[in-house]
């Protein structure tokens, strides 16, 4: 076992794990955030994507020894206080969740996309979204969500 | 939206729909993009441990022995095995023929034969490997045209109808006495694979067991009355002892239908044994050997066409591979029979299908049922009939459209208005097509990128086939609790389609109230009635016609018993219902399913209404295959259809984008490879879905005419845009290079070996 400090959501904490134990299930087991999903737990569907030190990661392909000391942000840290973050208010009002097992994966991957590129290209969202699935939407409504998310300042009002 | 408007009973003089029809916001949407929302392996229950399944490693024989390795510690381990089943050892589906665990005989790989159950799910993957089982090995048929030979007989009686869990035979007209005189035959065989639903949460399910209480079961599933069923038989317990609640579902397309009987099963076994809550969950290796995938098909067409193109006679003969048990083979057999001839009307019709038993993986349910395996076949087909006489695609179906008075091969004569017309001439239009097509075909002999245009067209049947829905005899309603809201009550599942927005939707509608004073109870058998499965593009049409009558009843009670008045406000209609529960115990309305009049079905010769309505469309798919890659890219897809009523734009557009990506998937990427019947390409690594990179921009136009007897006129909409991509992809693909390919999934290396075949020697030596 090892001592990992990390900083969840803006919160210092600390967990005692084995050090090849998954960044995902130090989330969803020890750190009771099931936000972050496993699809297929080899980096394919993007379904765990969390952001550590402000790169997107696959939750599932990260041993949590790798994450000592990091600052990881994952969906429950988007939203501020009880205000939606756009990128959420943008996926419930242009139908971007279905099922919405992708969702907070999804929604990940679209803040990492804003914070680098605040008004992306239909094709840069494509990009920059390919690394996670959803079988739902075809991902129309997705795109749509994103374009949405950025009209309405994606990326100013939640910065971390 | 205003109250007070006057209710009519009348739906002539209903008042216009204001909240049906406008984009409102999905239910259970904030909680899923806050990620609250809890799906089955975000739960967990005090004292639960994690069970775990081994499964067989052959296609087919009978197990000898079963060794535990003494280096693991059995006694920490609670262990399953069919001996421990109270009840029936088999799954409740049309025939209970497949083992909830199997005893000796295995007939197909990846087969439940153990389950382990450990406080620690981390120890469970190297006991399932600790395990060794030894078979007696016996023949496997592995392939439709094994099982069609009957020289192994692996499933039914050993006869002529041996291996055959189903089959029909359609006859219409006398093709026979045609082909003589047919200006032009045309003959064409064409197959599908299987396909993989590949929602996003793998199959799980949580059980807890007390000899009190009976089973109580959360899970991923569609359909929680199927469950319930399994699990009285399995548990030989009364209904009120077995109560199934369906959680916050990921996903399903079918995918979910079946299956959770068998893993509700298992966890249940392990729970009563165990006597804790048990929690299994599949990873997706697991998911992707074991569970369903979508019916791989071979289609046969043979048809007689007049010198003007009009269809004489048709001859299909259909072929499904239903793998190693029955489960719905039957059912989607009977969807691909009723689909096979397209949205063409046509004289003369024979209709040969059946649904052969393979040592694989049972087949399932999936988007479109059996249809987009027809349609594939059909659509192809009709291509190559327009080139052997020298029509256009499109004039070849304007020639044979089925219009409203014309029949079907079941002669159900089409009394709703059909507009395939309007639909073929939209799509036309939106995709610019008569444009296209000269401009494509003087780029394309210019450039490696070869362009091309392809059409279909097609129907859906909503529903339940034939007398399904009259078997089914769905109960839903409302109730009023006293927290002053109305809830909807429904056993029909949201698992991403819009369910619950669009019940809501339509019981705001109907009482008049705002969508946010509706709610919906939880799915859980203990609370709501049986409305149906949550499956054949039924809910919104059937069940949601359930809601809006409900609606109805509930104000002409209030009105009756509880003084409500002609026109009233929120506050007065809570007030009112207070008042009733008040002299009565609860507000509650429920409605049985009625079947629209004059609708009438031959279950024995299949003829009559195979369905009260029809989804229609007409879709164009661009593509761009590029000679020397050998990839075929759509480029874009243009939809038109016509759905009845839309009750929700958004959902609805979501509904049809979806679909379109899935069988965009179905035509180019998405190949199950099998050896020994096991899926051997089980990682998303390697079984490959359309990206957001990948999936083509998709031009949604939907007609709209009301259906009278659905729910404020909407008809099925879920299934059918799975039904025309594939064939309207291999059709622009033989637009764009002149190659007819029969057969999906089209990947690039059979698009290589076909140029390939036609290469000079000499040439593809040097290249």
């Amino acid at each position: 076992m090892s001592l990992i400090e990390l900083t969840v959501n803006g919160q210092q904490t600390q967990v005692d794990a084995p050090p090849m134990k998954r960044l995902l299930d130090v989330l969803r087991e020890d750190l009771g955030l099931t936000g972050a999903k496993e699809g297929c737990g080899e980096g394919e569907c993007g379904s765990c994507s969390v952001r550590m030190n402000g790169e997107l990661v696959n939750s599932c392909l990260v041993p949590i020894l790798q994450a000592q000391g990091a600052h990881i942000q994952t969906v429950e840290g988007l939203a501020i206080d009880a205000e939606l973050h756009p990128l959420q208010k943008a996926f419930l009002e242009c139908g971007g969740a279905q099922c919405g097992i992708c969702t907070p994966g999804m929604l990940m991957a679209a803040t990492h996309l804003l914070a680098h590129n605040p008004h992306p290209t239909l094709d840069e969202i494509r990009e920059g979204l390919a690394g996670n699935l959803c079988r739902c939407t075809g991902f129309i409504k997705i795109f749509d969500s994103v374009i949405a998310a950025a009209a309405m300042g994606g990326v100013k009002t939640h910065a971390r | 939206m205003t109250f007070g408007e006057k209710m009519s009973e009348s739906p002539a003089n209903r008042p216009s729909p204001r909240i049906v029809g406008t984009p409102q916001i999905r239910k259970e949407g904030v909680d899923k993009v806050l990620g609250r929302a809890k799906y089955t392996d975000d739960l967990e229950r005090d004292g639960m441990w994690y069970g775990a399944t081994v499964r067989s490693t052959i296609p087919r024989g009978r197990i000898r022995a079963i060794h535990y390795d003494p280096r693991i510690d059995w006694s920490e381990f609670v262990v399953v095995t069919a001996a421990d089943v109270p009840g029936q050892n088999h799954i409740q589906m049309i025939s209970a023929d497949q083992p909830c665990l199997v005893e000796t005989q295995v007939n197909h790989c990846d087969e439940p034969i153990l389950l382990l159950a450990h406080p620690d799910k981390r120890r469970l993957p190297e006991a399932v490997a600790a395990i060794a089982i030894e078979y007696d090995l016996l023949p496997a048929v592995l392939s439709i045209e094994e099982s069609e030979t009957q020289r192994e007989i692996i499933w039914g009686p050993n006869s002529n109808l041996g291996n055959i869990f189903k089959q029909f035979h359609l006859e219409k007209g006398n093709v026979d006495d045609v082909w003589a005189s047919a200006a032009h035959i045309v003959e064409g065989e064409y197959s599908t694979g299987a396909q993989e639903h590949l929602y996003i949460e793998n199959n799980g399910m949580i059980a807890e067991y007390s000899d009190e209480t009976g089973i109580t079961v959360w899970g991923s599933l569609q359909c929680p009355y199927y469950v319930h069923k399994s699990l009285m038989a399995v548990f030989d317990l009364p209904e009120e002892k077995v109560r199934v609640i369906q959680v916050e579902t990921g996903g399903a397309f079918g995918g979910k239908e079946d299956y959770p009987s068998i893993i509700a099963s298992h966890a249940g076994l392990l729970a009563r044994k165990a006597r804790r809550p048990i929690k299994i969950v599949y990873d997706r290796m697991e998911d992707l050997a074991a569970t369903t995938k979508r019916h791989p098909s071979r289609t046969r067409h043979r048809t007689a066409v007049d010198c003007n193109g009009k269809l004489l006679a048709m001859e299909i003969d259909i072929a499904t591979d239903g793998g190693a048990y029955a489960t719905l083979s039957s059912t989607v057999l009977s969807r691909a029979t009723l689909h096979a001839t397209g949205p063409y009307v046509c004289p003369n019709i024979r209709i040969t299908s059946h649904a052969w038993a393979t040592n694989t993986v049972p087949y399932g349910a999936f988007r479109g049922f059996g249809a987009p395996q027809s349609i594939f076949a059909i659509e192809r087909h009709m291509d190559q009939i327009a080139l052997a006489i020298g029509l256009s695609p499109d004039e070849i179906r304007r020639r044979n459209f089925l219009h409203a008075g014309d029949t079907t091969a079941t002669e159900q004569c089409m009394n709703e208005p059909i507009i395939l017309d309007t639909l073929l001439e939209r799509a036309l239009k939106e995709s610019d097509y008569a444009n296209k097509r000269k401009r494509f075909a003087i780029q394309n002999s210019q450039s490696p990128i070869k362009l091309g245009l392809g059409l279909a067209a097609f129907y859906h049947g909503a529903g339940f086939t034939g007398s399904g829905e009259r078997y089914l005899n769905s109960l839903a309603g409302m109730d009023v609790p006293a927290n002053g809201k109305v809830r909807v009550l429904v056993a029909n599942t949201e698992f991403g389609q819009g369910t619950h927005t669009i019940l809501c939707q339509i019981a705001a509608e109907s009482l008049a109230l705002s969508y946010d004073d509706i709610e919906i109870a939880p799915c859980d058998t203990s609370i709501v009635p049986n409305s149906g499965p949550t499956v054949a593009s039924r809910t919104s049409m059937v069940v949601g016609r359930l809601i809006e009558r409900s609606g109805s009843q509930l104000i002409a009670m209030l009105r009756e018993h509880a003084d409500l008045g002609e026109s009233y406000s929120k506050q007065e209609f809570f007030a009112a219902c207070d008042r009733f529960r008040n002299q009565h115990g609860k507000v509650e309305s429920l409605c049985r399913y009625e079947a629209p009049p004059n609708i009438y079905w031959d279950d024995q010769k299949y003829r009559g209404e195979a369905y009260p309505t029809f989804a229609w469309a007409v879709y164009v798919a661009e593509v761009a295959v590029d000679t020397v890659t050998y990839s075929a890219e759509v480029t874009n897809i243009y939809t038109v259809q016509e759905v009845g009523r839309v009750l929700n734009p958004t959902l609805a557009a979501g509904q049809i984008e979806g679909g379109v990506a899935q069988a965009v998937g179905y035509a180019l990427y998405e190949k199950v490879q099998l050896k020994n019947g096991h899926m051997f390409n089980n990682q998303m690594t390697n079984y490959i879905m359309p990206t957001a990179a990948d999936v083509p921009p998709i031009h949604v136009v939907f007609e709209e005419i009301p259906f009278a007897f659905g729910a404020y006129g909407a008809k099925g909409i879920g299934e059918l845009p799975h039904d025309g991509p594939a064939p309207a992809i291999l059709n622009a693909i033989q637009d764009a290079t002149g190659e007819s390919f029969p057969s999906i999934p089209l990947l690039p290396e059979d698009i290589f070996l076909r140029f390939l075949s036609h290469a000079p020697r000499e040439e593809s030596l040097v290249s």
